[in-house]
């Protein structure tokens, strides 16, 4: 099962190394990773999809819990947090049947054509990991020639007020 | 102010943290360190070893002994990647020791320089942090961050590199009064909720046990220890690392448990219903199988560290806290219960004592039979040392050995390298033990494989005068392993013996010092009078029978039902356990 957590840590150098080497030591895996930097300059965010089941998911927070460098560990559970990641996909579109069928699924798909000749269509997912993965199947038949993803970030969601 | 070179504002920094010894070794990259040191020789002693991981078991054994931090220094490159097997020992021991590093100019770093290493990089998985000062402004608040990590909550060890370039810029940086980390609170105080769990369920237990763990001496709670066990009325079984927590003679005593453990201790484990754990990590060595460890018992986990809670074993009453707060506070609950304390489980503490009873004459009868063996040599030596002696070990047969047969009584008594079981420790770690210790009588139990890997260490004895006794359980062989193929592998002998049996009596004298040979058992007794009495370090060196087991034993992949080679209640062999599966 994958699970997301986002770490809140010390923006210094080595920090993003000793994360992902204690992951690596204690045999978690790591599905996606990716980091950047807070509203404050002393503080980045990385976040993390683990491939686990929930007690090795708590392990995961106490190590990290216990590394200086960690300031925060924010579980982002699915039901209560925004999850989004960003793919670039160069497809490969020989005639132009095929070039108007990838245009449709992307229209459909509301993405972002941000190449385009007539033989390639790079397009721009936006959207939560599985809505990617989906549409990466639908076209892989017509040929992927390159691919980027970003792996994917999240918030929680804040609790609704009911005053 | 002042403008300071970074290296003395290194050395003023130590001060501050009351640092008055240090163990290392100089060179290229850690020149400027050492020049600024040279000024303060009367308040800092320095202690030149002959290998820095003599430096840094030094530090250890300093530490252990001490409660203090330990410090050792190297210089860049092979000198700092010397101290990496005694860092990785800390860690798994919780051991508080800073290892400073020199390294080369933040210009060269990462040119492949000279002695350069990426120490950074090698010691993150070793170490509880470490760091590398690229600023000479910052060195006065991350070397006591440094010392405070390595001390603070579980302690550690903490690394830092120490680029020359930047020992040697100048600054009118002041050392801070103190420095905090906001991200390293450690949980001192126990859950009052999880405190009173605790409580209910030691009083309904049918068959309760405590399991001791080094955090106990960690924490310094023996007397709060003591005062647990005698109030709740509970047998107590320790590991390893906690030998000298409760004393091996209190009627209560089981003593170590594990692989190596007595039969009464495994018999316990195995047997109760409710087992009290605390500053212990449910190490392997403890657990054997842990499927089969956990079953048909609740376990209560007192520990400082929340990430070893529920990492190997289900814990049925997790209490984060530190050990003495801890025990002090749930006695007080249990006194609080008064006349409910009273007549509890008394078949089961019949049970036990009888079977103690029955293991420690079955025991005494085994070391009355001829022969000088590493049994005799560490009972006659639990009989003539003090109780307030230190006895460190090296790694292997004869560490068991020492576990198994000396009685300690008092915490900090038996220092010796347990989670990384490291061979070589024992040398230097005696060296070290004796710097913390000066007034103690200190005694390495060491093997001879062990002992040849830091033996050079002999030379800062004799150097600084300081004085201790390895007793060398000499048997030509790598003992521990040679167990293994015996019992395992139908004694196919790879790798394990030494063509030439090592005079080591000969060795002392090379270096300067006494030595003494025992070949008979009528001899030793003489000898340990001999090596006390002497002014300086003397080497016992035993030439014990070859081919002696060391048993109980845990056989590997095992559960702790499987204990072979017992003489009360694991009577089964090897055969007879493969037989059974």
């Amino acid at each position: 099962m994958k699970h997301i957590i986002s770490i809140i840590v010390k923006n210094e150098p080595g920090v993003m190394t000793k994360i992902s080497g204690m992951f690596a030591r204690r045999g978690f895996n790591i599905d996606t990773i990716t980091v950047g930097k807070t509203h404050k300059s002393d503080l980045s965010k990385i976040v993390i999809t683990v491939i686990g089941h929930g007690a090795e998911v708590e392990q995961i927070e106490k190590q990290l819990n216990k590394m200086i460098d960690v300031i925060k560990v924010i579980k982002l559970p699915y039901d209560r947090s925004v999850i989004r990641e960003l793919c670039l996909v160069k497809i490969s579109a020989p005639d132009q049947k095929k070039h108007d069928q990838i245009v449709k699924y992307a229209n459909v798909y509301k993405n972002k054509i941000v190449d385009i000749t007539s033989k390639i269509i790079t397009l721009e997912i936006i959207g939560e990991p599985q809505k990617i993965t989906t549409f990466l199947e639908l076209v892989k038949p017509f040929g992927i020639k390159d691919i980027s993803r970003t792996g994917a970030t999240g918030i929680l969601r804040d609790k609704v007020n009911e005053n | 102010m002042l403008k300071m070179k970074g290296s003395k504002l290194m050395v003023e920094t130590l001060l501050k943290e009351k640092v008055d010894t240090m163990f290392g070794i100089t060179g290229g990259a850690i020149i400027p360190f050492y020049d600024s040191l040279y000024d303060y020789q009367s308040k800092i002693r320095n202690i030149l070893t002959r290998h820095e991981q003599g430096a840094v078991h030094a530090a250890e054994g300093y530490a252990r002994v001490t409660g203090k931090v330990g410090t050792c220094v190297s210089t860049s490159g092979p000198g700092a990647c010397n101290l990496v097997t005694g860092i990785a020992d800390a860690l798994m021991d919780s051991v508080p020791i800073v290892a400073i590093g020199g390294q080369v100019a933040t210009s060269l770093i990462g040119n492949d320089a000279f002695q350069e290493t990426d120490m950074m990089g090698i010691t993150t998985p070793i170490t509880k942090q470490n760091f590398q000062i690229r600023n000479v402004d910052e060195i006065p608040d991350t070397m006591m961050k440094a010392y405070m990590i390595a001390a603070e909550g579980r302690p550690g060890p903490v690394y830092i590199d120490m680029p020359k370039d930047v020992q040697m810029k100048d600054t009118n940086v002041k050392i801070p009064n103190k420095v905090e980390i906001p991200s390293f609170k450690p949980t001192l105080h126990p859950n009052p909720m999880q405190l009173k769990h605790a409580v209910e369920l030691i009083l309904k237990a049918e068959r309760p046990l405590i399991l001791a763990g080094g955090g106990i001496i960690i924490s310094d709670a023996s007397k709060e220890f003591l005062k647990f066990a005698e109030t709740a009325l509970v047998p107590v079984a320790t590991t390893m690392m906690a030998k000298g927590a409760f004393p091996d003679d209190h009627p209560l005593a089981l003593r170590v448990t594990g692989m190596h453990g007595t039969e009464m201790a495994n018999y316990a484990i195995i047997n109760c219903d409710v087992l009290i754990t605390i500053g212990c990590r449910f190490s392997d060595r403890i657990t054997g199988n842990t499927k089969e460890f956990q079953e048909g018992k609740k376990i209560i986990h007192m520990d400082i560290d929340p990430a070893e809670i529920g990492k190997n074993v289900k814990v049925e009453v997790p209490i984060v806290g530190d050990a003495k707060i801890i025990l002090s506070k749930i006695t007080k609950l249990l006194v609080a219960e008064g006349s409910k304390l009273k007549n509890r489980n008394s078949e089961w503490r019949k049970k036990i004592k009888e079977l103690k009873e029955s293991c420690d004459a079955a025991e005494i009868k085994d070391i009355k039979k001829d022969g000088l063996t590493a049994k005799f040599v560490c009972h006659e030596m639990s009989k003539f040392i003090k109780d307030n002696d230190i006895v460190v070990t090296g790694v292997g047969q004869h560490q068991m050995f020492a576990e198994h047969y000396l009685e300690r009584k008092l915490p900090r008594t038996f220092i010796t390298s347990g989670g990384a079981g490291t061979m070589g420790f024992g040398l230097p770690a005696a060296l070290g033990a004796k710097v913390g210790k000066p007034d103690a009588d200190v005694w390495d139990i060491d093997g001879d494989g062990s002992f040849q890997m830091t033996m050079q260490e002999l030379a800062t004895l004799k150097e600084q005068k300081i004085k201790v006794v390895p007793i060398i359980i000499n048997n030509q062989f790598l003992g521990m392993v040679r167990q293994w193929l015996d019992l395992f592998q139908n004694k196919r002998y790879s790798g394990v013996n030494f063509k030439e049996r090592m005079s080591f009596e000969k060795i002392a004298n090379a270096f300067g010092l006494n030595g003494i040979t025992v070949t008979k058992r009528s001899e030793f007794l003489d000898a340990l009078k001999q090596a006390k009495k002497n002014n300086e370090t003397t080497i016992v060196d035993v030439m014990v029978e070859k081919e002696e087991n060391i048993l109980p034993m845990l056989p590997p992949s095992s559960t702790l039902k499987e204990i072979i080679g017992g003489q009360v209640v694991f009577k089964q062999s090897w055969d007879d356990v493969l037989k059974s599966r």
